[in-house]
């Protein structure tokens, strides 16, 4: 800021306005507007960076993971080079099968981890079922083989190997790049020519699933709402001391532990819990004819609500608290009846509400893990159980990431219309 | 990866503030199945192996499975020193290279002197894994609440018979070829017929029979729990398991041997264990003629050396010959299947798949 | 005298104290007739605190809507205060015994709560070291501990990381707000399999995985939304001349901030904290994929407690759970209150 200069610049810019220290007033805005804007942004910095490395990139590897399985490439140097000029047609040839074989002893030989025989087994089988010990067992058998002609060697291992669908989807499995694991999600698979068909009926699981999960979240996101609307009411209407007495009751249930809640349930609903001895108790059923209410949907759908409908309760509560009284006084007073009156005034108005809490709702219980896992049994388990499954048990990685990356996607479309509808600056709690 | 190296090194010295060592040198860290299996293991080879080398040993349960192995291997963080795994993850595990091979002429000769190599039971020593037990998949009902006790695998489908719920593991393994032996198959072609798409349908038709009345067990620890709730009428289970709620809390269970599955529990070393000498020398004491003979006075698992069995004497603390209570036990053998390790290496995703919608359907 | 004579001139007053006394004569249970009596007669309660309206169908329509309301909170926190007295049961049962019906003393006792402390201790008999054994080997005072280590961690973490990053957003300058804000909220959005699932790998690619550092990483991704959102709602009415006015009298930038802006935000700050801190104290998923048995915690304890072998340990610990988040709600209300009051909102 050098006062001195000031005199001679202000005569030169022209017609400009200058700040006091010569700089035409406009780009000085700009300047400052800019420097405001980095500033609010830098003060954001540290978390979006902390969140880029804790959750965004864990999130995009996994999904890279659904498309990308190297593991036929990396058990299979020589191999996957000269596959490539293979018709497809009958067996490949023999420096086809010089490649394979060298490539395998190697593999059984170093045993490096992620690059074995037993992991190129594994991937394979993912494609033919059974196929699995037709690796393993040849591998041992070909530590002895030393010189060709390999095709015969191989053959000689196991006749299996002179069947040309199994040539086919190692082909296939040769490129890092695959979208069998989204096939298989879909219950979709390669049939031996190569061409993409449905799975047969008994193994199709991912689509009924899926389906499954919307559905059940469907009900429950209705449950939630026929509950949750008198509720919210009841609260937006009351006086304030009553209505804050009655709100610890949506409240105490929202700060208490998921994992309590579902114990709760499973105390109450299991066959010989409370709602089971009541019933037999008054005489409604038999001793030996306990209703079964828990380890399947109906445990699930009756503790998902029973979870999640605070989360319906306190928008819908929000919205209506602002709704005037004096409307529907107005409108019954110009002659509707109570219920034309709640039709056309008020419940428009609580719209909103609606729409922020049964997405919300709906966005929580279709990623559902914890509570089905424990109360679900067998037919009330929805999709993140299946991704659990396969990223824990099965060890099927990359088709455990494709189904999230489905539910994934899901989700964020979901997201992307509540925050189009409702507005994220419109969360809140308590 | 460049950034995981990056990240990797940093993490490393934030790691350092965080250090929170709680191994010291000299502690290994033994994975069982828990329960009363675990402790059978505690008292019969952890207990002696410190006090004879003053080493520490840290216990950790979990419920089978190579997902853990495959996970600390592959992120070179192994933390799991020893692991008490079942045939088939044994050998899958190690065709994948998650595991460390084992050289069976360092295993001490039985107590007779005979070479370790013809010592253990065929097909009990793996490259990578070394048996202790041999275990088996049963099924139990509670003998006072049934009074003409079930006898054969066909009474476990037999709703009619003897009605009632009935307790069944979670996925397909042990179950079909259960499911096989009820329909009338005889044990020693059990994995013929299930090895065509006709013996799987007809496995699980069987099971369609009961699959209403069934209440799914995951832990070994639960099947004991439904019996003794009231919870099902009959379930399968581990026979050790029964055998200990028997023996050591009085159930009135009873055990049909009929229609058996054996299998072996196996020892195995993760590779890149962080105390593997101390692994290897703890697997070689365990699996020695005494320790082996000494862990089935605690449990009804069957000792993976032909020496050990004229060492088997009594149940610690009760009057109870556990000779005849062994899966091997002539007898038990009857009717019995060896688990087949490559058929279920070979189909088990597949099967599992069907069995996830056969359940839900 | 007067005032209940006057009610039980009431037509509805008087029909529900018939129905009460059949209900007694018929089952012959005085827990169902209170249950009866609680269900029914609340409504009957709130519709004198209502406006009386005209018509009768109304009032029955009344009658109607109000009992449905209290079948519907009676299902919010029964399944909360039912395990209370069932964690005091005498019995390994997750039910009514006729003694505790009966409200005889033989029916209760603390052994589920001494369960807490001797589960895992090597000698819970001993006099000598009893401390030290419970407090470095009985399995649920360990979760504890790692369960509070972690929270707190975490909570301090995600509570510096969003009380700034809402700063940056509710300036009016910020750039791409809704875009960074619809990110740095999406932790609460994304289901926590798929969020622990990426976690795995990742944390194990870095070595991450079974540390408490990746645990508290996690559980402060986990925390972060709800800072920024309780943070961010303080600030909306904040009156930014505030800030003009402290720096025209000189203050420079972190007096103002500590003078004038953080008192403002301070309530949101802290409800914030505690959403946090329960967050990461309930969190099992993350826990389940990422930690190793040295970093178990108490909802991962009772994840496999319910899986395995459901005992009456477990409504113990959910019971001093539940009195944990009654503490946490109270503070959390006390703090909106003062809020309010401070930004000159409508006083409640």
């Amino acid at each position: 800021m050098t006062d001195a200069a000031l005199p001679s610049t202000a005569q030169t810019a022209g017609a400009a306005i200058l700040a006091d220290d010569g700089i035409p007033l406009k780009q000085k805005l700009a300047r400052t507007t800019r420097q405001l804007k980095w500033r609010a942004f830098l003060l954001t910095l540290p978390l979006v960076l902390f969140l880029i490395v804790s959750f965004v990139l864990p999130i995009g590897q996994m999904l890279f993971r659904s498309v990308h399985n190297p593991t036929a490439g990396k058990v299979l140097p020589n191999f996957t080079v000269s596959i490539q000029n293979w018709d497809e047609q009958g067996l490949p040839d023999e420096a086809v099968f010089e490649g394979f074989v060298k490539d395998i002893q190697d593999a059984a030989q170093k045993r490096e981890i992620g690059r074995t025989v037993g992991n190129l087994a594994t991937r394979i089988n993912y494609e033919i079922p059974g196929t699995r010990s037709l690796f393993t067992s040849s591998a041992r058998k070909l530590k002895r083989v030393k010189e060709g002609p390999y095709k015969e060697a191989l053959l000689k291992t196991n006749k299996k190997w002179d069947n040309p669908a199994i040539w086919r989807a190692l082909k296939r499995a040769t490129r890092d790049f695959t979208p069998a694991f989204y096939l298989a999600a879909v219950d979709r698979k390669y049939d031996d020519e190569g061409r993409i068909v449905q799975a047969e009926e008994l193994y199709q699981i991912y689509i009924g699933n899926f389906g499954k999960t919307l559905w059940l979240s469907t009900i429950i996101t209705f449950c939630c709402f026929l509950l949750a609307f008198p509720v919210s009411y009841l609260l937006s209407v009351l006086p304030l001391r009553t209505s804050n007495l009655l709100m610890i009751l949506v409240l105490l249930p929202f700060w208490t532990s998921l994992l309590v809640r579902t114990t709760a349930w499973i105390a109450i609903l299991q066959t010989e819990g409370i709602i089971n001895d009541i019933l037999v108790f008054i005489g409604l059923v038999a001793d030996d004819g306990r209703i079964q209410m828990i380890y399947n949907r109906t445990g699930t759908v009756i503790s998902m609500v029973h979870i999640l409908l605070p989360f319906m309760i306190l928008p819908l509560y929000s919205v209506m608290k602002t709704i005037p009284p004096s409307y529907m006084r107005a409108a019954r007073s110009l002659g509707a009846n109570p219920f034309t009156a709640f039709r056309r005034v008020y419940f428009p108005q609580t719209l909103p509400g609606i729409a922020a809490g049964t997405l919300l709702v709906f966005i929580l219980s279709i990623g559902f893990y914890i509570t089905p896992a424990l109360v679900g049994g067998e037919d009330g388990i929805l999709i993140s159980n299946l991704i659990a499954y396969h990223i824990q048990k099965s060890l099927n990685w990359s088709l455990g990431a494709a189904l999230g990356a489905i539910l994934l996607v899901a989700v964020l479309v979901l997201y992307w219309i509540y925050n189009k509808l409702v507005g994220i600056e419109r969360l809140s709690f308590g | 990866m460049k950034l995981s190296t990056l990240l990797k090194t940093t993490v490393a010295g934030v790691g350092l503030a965080f250090a929170s060592s709680m191994a010291q040198a000299g502690d290994i860290t033994v994975v069982s199945w828990g329960g009363a299996y675990t402790k059978s293991q505690i008292e019969a080879y952890h207990k002696p192996w410190i006090a004879k080398t003053g080493n520490g040993i840290k216990s950790e349960d979990y419920n089978g499975g190579t997902a853990e192995i495959k996970a600390q291997v592959e992120a070179g963080n192994v933390t799991w020193d020893i692991v008490d795994v079942e045939l088939s993850d044994a050998v899958r595990a190690c065709d994948e290279g998650l595991l460390e091979t084992i050289d069976h002429s360092t295993l001490p000769a039985g107590a007779d002197g005979t070479a370790a190599t013809d010592d253990f039971i065929e097909g009990t020593l793996h490259d990578c894994a070394v048996a202790n037990i041999v275990w088996s998949t049963i099924f139990a009902y509670d003998s006072s609440k049934i009074a003409d006790g079930p006898t054969t695998m066909a009474d476990f489908f037999d709703l009619k018979k003897y009605p009632g719920k009935r307790g069944l593991r979670k996925g397909p393994k042990a179950n079909l070829e259960m499911a096989l032996i009820a329909d009338g198959v005889p044990a020693k072609d059990v994995y013929e017929v299930l090895n065509t798409p006709e013996g799987i349908d007809r496995a699980f038709k069987k099971l369609d029979t009961i699959k209403d009345s069934v209440v799914w067990w995951e832990a070994g620890a639960q099947p004991p729990q439904l019996l003794a709730d009231g919870e099902v009428a009959m379930t399968t289970a581990y026979n050790g398991r029964i055998f200990n709620a028997v023996a050591g809390e009085g159930k009135p269970f009873e055990i049909v041997w009929d229609g058996q599955i054996w299998d072996l529990d196996l020892w195995v070393i993760p590779k890149g264990a962080k105390n593997k000498e101390l692994a290897l020398d703890f697997l070689k004491f365990s699996t020695s003629t005494e320790a082996l003979a000494a862990q089935a006075s605690w449990i009804s698992y069957g000792p993976a050396r032909k020496s050990s069995s004229s060492l088997v004497g009594k149940y610690h603390n009760k009057d109870i010959d556990m000779g005849p209570q062994m899966p091997t036990a002539p007898d038990n053998l009857k009717n019995a299947v060896q688990n087949d390790f490559n058929f279920w290496a070979d189909n088990q995703d597949q099967l599992n798949e069907r069995f996830n919608a056969w359940l839900a359907g | 005298m007067d005032a209940i004579t006057k009610r039980l001139k009431k037509p509805r007053n008087l029909i529900f104290l018939v129905a009460l006394l059949l209900v007694l004569v018929i089952t012959g249970s005085v827990p169902v007739a209170i249950g009866f009596a609680f269900l029914f007669g609340t409504p009957l309660v709130f519709m004198n605190e209502l406006p009386p309206y005209a018509s009768s169908l109304e009032r029955i329509w009344q009658y109607t809507y109000l009992t449905m309301c209290t079948f519907i909170f009676t299902f919010l926190i029964t399944p909360i205060l039912v395990i209370v007295p069932l964690s005091f049961n005498a019995e390994p049962y997750f039910t009514f015994t006729e003694g505790m019906m009966s409200l005889s003393s033989d029916a209760f006792s603390l052994r589920w709560y001494k369960d807490i402390f001797f589960n895992g201790m090597a000698a819970p008999n001993a006099i000598e070291g009893w401390w030290a054994d419970m407090w470095n080997n009985a399995q649920w005072i360990r979760a504890t501990r790692n369960s509070f280590f972690i929270a707190i961690c975490s909570t301090f973490l995600a509570t510096s990381l969003g009380t700034l990053a809402a700063l940056g957003l509710s300036r009016p300058e910020m750039p791409f707000r809704r875009l960074i804000t619809s990110m740095l909220i999406s932790p609460m959005i994304v289901p926590l399999v798929i969020m622990a699932t990426g976690m795995f790998f990742f944390y194990s690619d870095i070595g991450l995985a079974k540390t408490y550092l990746g645990i508290i990483l996690a559980h402060t991704t986990l925390g972060v939304p709800f800072v920024i959102i309780t943070v961010t709602a303080t600030l909306t009415g904040f009156d930014r001349s505030l800030i003009r006015a402290s720096q025209g009298m000189g203050a420079d930038g972190w007096t103002t901030f500590r003078r004038v802006i953080m008192p403002l935000i301070l309530p949101g700050m802290i409800s914030g904290a505690l959403f946090a801190f329960i967050t990461s104290l309930d969190e099992v998923v993350a826990v389940i994929f990422i930690a190793d048995v040295e970093q178990r915690t108490i909802p991962r304890q009772m994840f496999s407690g319910i899986r395995e072998q459901i005992s009456p340990t477990i409504l113990a610990v959910a019971t001093v759970l539940v009195a944990l988040s009654i503490l946490l709600l109270t503070a959390v209300e006390l703090l909106r209150r003062r809020s309010e009051r401070l930004r000159g909102m409508a006083p409640s």
